[in-house]
């Protein structure tokens, strides 16, 4: 139930997010200076936040997505669907744990700019 | 094509894309936000560099295509799960495949039809290769 109820916000999410993103990168085809100007809107730290939002609803949606495809396509999926679960939060955090840190750093420190 | 049939061909193709779609969208994530520097290294420089490269726009026009359908496809079965007004759904669904339409063809074209070096910007804006030689 619930990797279902967070499998669909998740790819909700996602789904907007990538609206906005073709479109902000639509702009590298007007000039260099206005894409550096929109991407300059991401590089604060409140969108740097969302960003580990948005790459942790990606990767528990990828990680969930692979369980659903074990559980439709092999005949002990079903089975072991609730195990298969809490491996997809267990990886998930591991993940994260690996993400977080480097992303952080380079949000609130600016980067290399 | 019968309901039955085209729901069948989604299910398949939601699973299908969403494999692909796991290893472009984290091999995606580790070039672009990963890299040294995260989102701060991105920039018009940086992402025309990358499109330069005809390996770079076949991946990023792939990944543009199934992640918009596997996304558009996702949201309709959200909208007609959740959506019981006929009106109401009409429009959203209307909405949803014309903007899926409009940023399709958009995406294809900027990642296709992008000048990594426009005349008369600034050399410091530019990939480095635009003035080299």
């Amino acid at each position: 139930m619930w990797s279902w109820v967070l499998h669909r916000i998740t790819g909700i999410a996602i789904y907007f997010f990538l609206l906005v993103h073709v479109l902000d990168t639509a702009t590298l085809r007007i000039s260099p200076e206005v894409y550096n100007g929109v991407l300059g809107a991401y590089k604060t730290p409140i969108m740097g936040i969302g960003e580990a939002g948005l790459v942790g609803a990606i990767v528990f949606h990828a990680l969930n997505g692979l369980r659903i495809i074990l559980v439709d396509a092999t005949s002990w999926g079903t089975r072991h669907q609730k195990k298969m679960f809490y491996i997809v939060l267990v990886l998930w955090a591991i993940l994260m744990a690996g993400f977080l840190p480097r992303h952080l750093i380079n949000v609130f420190t600016g980067g290399a700019e | 094509m019968t309901r039955g049939k085209f729901e069948r061909l989604g299910w398949i193709f939601m699973r299908v894309s969403g494999f692909f779609l796991i290893a472009l969208i984290f091999t995606h994530l580790i070039v672009n936000v990963l890299q040294d520097g995260g989102v701060h290294a991105i920039d018009f420089a940086f992402v025309a560099g990358k499109l330069a490269n005809p390996l770079w726009q076949w991946f990023d026009v792939t990944l543009l295509w199934l992640a918009l359908i596997h996304g558009t496809n996702g949201m309709r079965v959200v909208i007609e799960d959740y959506v019981y007004r006929p009106l109401l759904k009409r429009i959203l669904l209307g909405g949803l495949a014309v903007s899926t339409v409009v940023l399709i063809v958009l995406g294809t074209l900027v990642i296709f039809t992008l000048d990594p070096c426009p005349a008369g910007s600034p050399a410091d804006l530019l990939p480095s290769f635009c003035s080299a030689g």
